[in-house]
């Protein structure tokens, strides 16, 4: 069978979501935020709701996150997402509404505003993306920055004595009574992917049964930050990251 | 029953960064010597017989760029 | 006869919120302050108009709330005061740089700091001027009693919504906590999803349907030719704001010979200071600025031909007489008293000023 015989619209099994615009993503080759943005995309048309969803994107690599995702969007201030995202769902209820936020914008200077959505309780979908690295600004130390790893503010890695320590920020909001769906994904491979759109869905689902925050963490890498092809940070990822940030469900109620 | 796809890619849109290559499991995808509009190698069917449109490379294509085709013969 | 109720400065900005249709209400406590969200959840606003009413965990997070809400054309507010506006200066260049109209209220207290929690004027560089980064200005409204507390709130909302601009009623801790009776205006209920479609469709967030490209909130552009086009078009805003929205009154001003210049709770001081001044045979009268943003330029400008002198008087150490000096432009003496620090000039300390400066 030729490949002209194959390349039939009847034939297709998979292909860019229509929520997807076409403006190329300004994300680096092989960066994670592209991959989770599609399966956000994806998740959004098949539930139907683009016209009852509502994104918040972050200040870090993602802020531009609205020109990729065919929907309403809102651009916080850095690391006041969660706050935006409380008052645009209790002020639209029958809304959809994500904030869409990176390690640097979460787990430092947004800690207070996503600690206290979660601990109301929201019903919104916060998507935590931690790549242990400050993308956008080059390279600096985040909150999540494994010890030893070196930053362009750790150039000799980063030392518990002088840096402090990893933030396990995901186990913390899972002490939480707000918080009814914490998870730990990754985005690597096609099976890390599906389990991750999985956990999206859910978290999108729980969102209008009155339940409390959902809040989805996707361990990703940053090539460029982390100085590495994107197939090799991948593999650093395992090594590195998963042992330290640990794959799966947290909390689920 | 056996199954045999293709895949198409928005060359364009490639940014060469070979994560389909890592996760195809039939060795079908490769990076181009060429170079497209912004400078970068993109990925292809190099070796389209292996193919069996098993999707995984635009599961994890960033940049959305993968089409996949799938046909039972 | 309309109702009269007596009650506090902040209450009546409780009452004014809840019955001009106000959609939600943000807010930390700080003194003094609090009684304006203690009035809403003592009311239960969202058991009869809908109203949400949430203390959230910092003013930082306030201003964000407000920031999320009004990009979905809901018409919401906070409160609070100095030092807290200083916090919500970040939150509030990003809803002036978004165009996002909303309200902001401030019962000032003195500063700097801590400071105290007794009244003060010295927010007026901070909040006329912008306070956070980047050219932008808020409408500033000034009231002097309880009626324009609740009075403003309404006004506030109608031209934050006309221009798509953040409003602020800059109050201070005397108006804030004096009882006075307020007259209780007729309940607008809060807008339809069909009354803000039409109102705010174009920009708002309401879901991306198949009949419209999505909407977008931001204040980023980086592109400099497209930032300083956005830049271009907030000037032009501000320019038919400073040419459409000047509120001003004035009191014995007709054949004053002395001005004196003053706004919110000193007005008030002010106009015991122009009878008692009267009583001795000099002439002065006052202006009052009820907008602080537009300021009342032509209006001052056209009084001072008239005028002997002229005295500013504040709770701050001289922050509107920038102002004033700058539109008398040396044409007249523009002279200056003001206590700070939480403390409350006295009608006869300033007449003793006003005629030490014209004697």
């Amino acid at each position: 069978m030729e490949i002209k015989d194959i390349i039939k619209p009847e034939n297709k099994v998979y292909g860019k979501s229509p929520l997807l615009t076409d403006a190329v993503m300004h994300y680096c080759p092989g960066c994670t935020h592209g991959v989770v943005h599609k399966i956000i995309a994806e998740v959004i048309e098949e539930m139907g709701i683009q016209d009852k969803t509502i994104g918040i994107s972050p200040v870090g690599c993602a802020v531009l996150a609205y020109n990729y995702i065919d929907i309403d969007w809102e651009q916080s201030a850095h690391g006041r997402a969660p706050a935006l995202a409380t008052a645009t769902k209790r002020l639209n209820p029958d809304k959809y509404v994500f904030t869409y936020q990176g390690d640097g914008d979460l787990a430092s200077i947004g800690c207070g505003e996503v600690m206290h959505a979660c601990n109301r309780g929201e019903n919104i979908v916060i998507i935590f993306i931690n790549n242990a690295i400050y993308g956008m600004t080059g390279g600096q130390m985040a909150p999540t920055t494994l010890l030893g790893q070196v930053t362009a503010t750790t150039p000799y890695g980063r030392r518990a004595d002088l840096n402090g320590y990893p933030m396990k920020i995901t186990e913390i909001v899972a002490q939480l009574e707000g918080t009814c769906y914490v998870t730990r994904q990754s985005a690597q491979n096609p099976a890390a992917v599906r389990k991750a759109k999985k956990a999206i869905r859910k978290a999108f689902e729980n969102s209008m049964m009155n339940k409390g925050t959902s809040f989805v963490e996707i361990v990703g890498t940053c090539n460029s930050g982390w100085k590495l092809t994107p197939v090799k940070a991948n593999k650093w990822m395992e090594e590195n990251m998963f042992p330290f940030y640990q794959l799966g469900d947290i909390k689920d109620r | 029953m056996a199954v045999k796809g293709a895949i198409v890619v928005d060359i364009e849109k490639c940014k060469g960064c070979s994560v389909c290559i890592a996760n195809c499991p039939t060795n079908t995808i490769a990076l181009s010597h060429e170079v497209n509009g912004k400078g970068f190698n993109f990925a292809i069917m190099a070796n389209p017989d292996n193919c069996t449109g098993c999707t995984n490379c635009a599961t994890v294509c960033p940049d959305a760029v993968i089409t996949v085709y799938r046909v039972k013969i | 006869m309309a109702e009269k109720i007596l009650m506090k400065g902040n209450e009546a900005i409780a009452y004014g919120a809840i019955r001009c249709g106000c959609d939600g209400y943000f807010g930390y406590p700080i003194t003094p302050q609090s009684e304006v969200m203690e009035t809403l959840m003592m009311e239960k606003p969202w058991e009869t108009t809908g109203m949400v009413v949430l203390q959230a965990e910092s003013e930082t997070s306030s201003i964000n709330m407000l920031y999320g809400g009004a990009c979905t054309g809901k018409k919401v507010m906070t409160s609070s005061s100095s030092p807290g506006i200083s916090l919500m200066c970040e939150g509030l260049t990003y809803l002036a740089g978004a165009e996002l109209p909303c309200l902001v209220v401030n019962v000032m207290r003195g500063g700097p700091g801590l400071g105290t929690i007794q009244p003060s004027q010295s927010d007026y560089f901070q909040c006329v001027k912008g306070g956070g980064h980047g050219d932008y200005h808020m409408i500033v409204l000034a009231p002097a009693s309880a009626q324009d507390m609740y009075d403003f709130v309404d006004e506030a909302f109608n031209l934050a919504f006309k221009y798509r601009i953040p409003a602020m009623i800059l109050s201070d801790g005397v108006i804030g906590q004096m009882m006075e009776k307020v007259e209780m205006r007729p309940m607008k209920p809060r807008r339809t999803n069909e009354e803000l479609l039409a109102e705010c469709g174009s920009w708002a967030l309401t879901g991306r349907t198949p009949d419209r490209k999505r909407n977008l909130i931001t204040s980023l552009a980086l592109e400099p030719h497209v930032m300083e086009a956005h830049n271009n078009k907030l000037q032009a805003k501000y320019r038919e704001i400073e040419a459409n929205e000047v509120r001003y009154s004035t009191y014995k001003a007709e054949d004053a010979e002395h001005l004196i210049v003053a706004y919110g709770s000193v007005y008030r001081i002010c106009e015991s200071v122009v009878d008692m001044a009267r009583e001795k045979g000099i002439k002065v009268g006052i202006i009052r600025p009820i907008t602080l943003y537009p300021y009342p330029e032509k209006e001052l400008d056209a009084l001072i031909p008239q005028m002997k002198s002229i005295l500013t008087v504040e709770m701050s150490a001289g922050q509107m007489v920038e102002d004033v000096r700058r539109i008398a432009a040396g044409r007249v003496p523009v002279n200056f008293y003001g206590r700070y620090g939480g403390s409350i000039p006295s009608p006869e300390e300033i007449l003793e000023a006003l005629e030490n400066y014209i004697k």
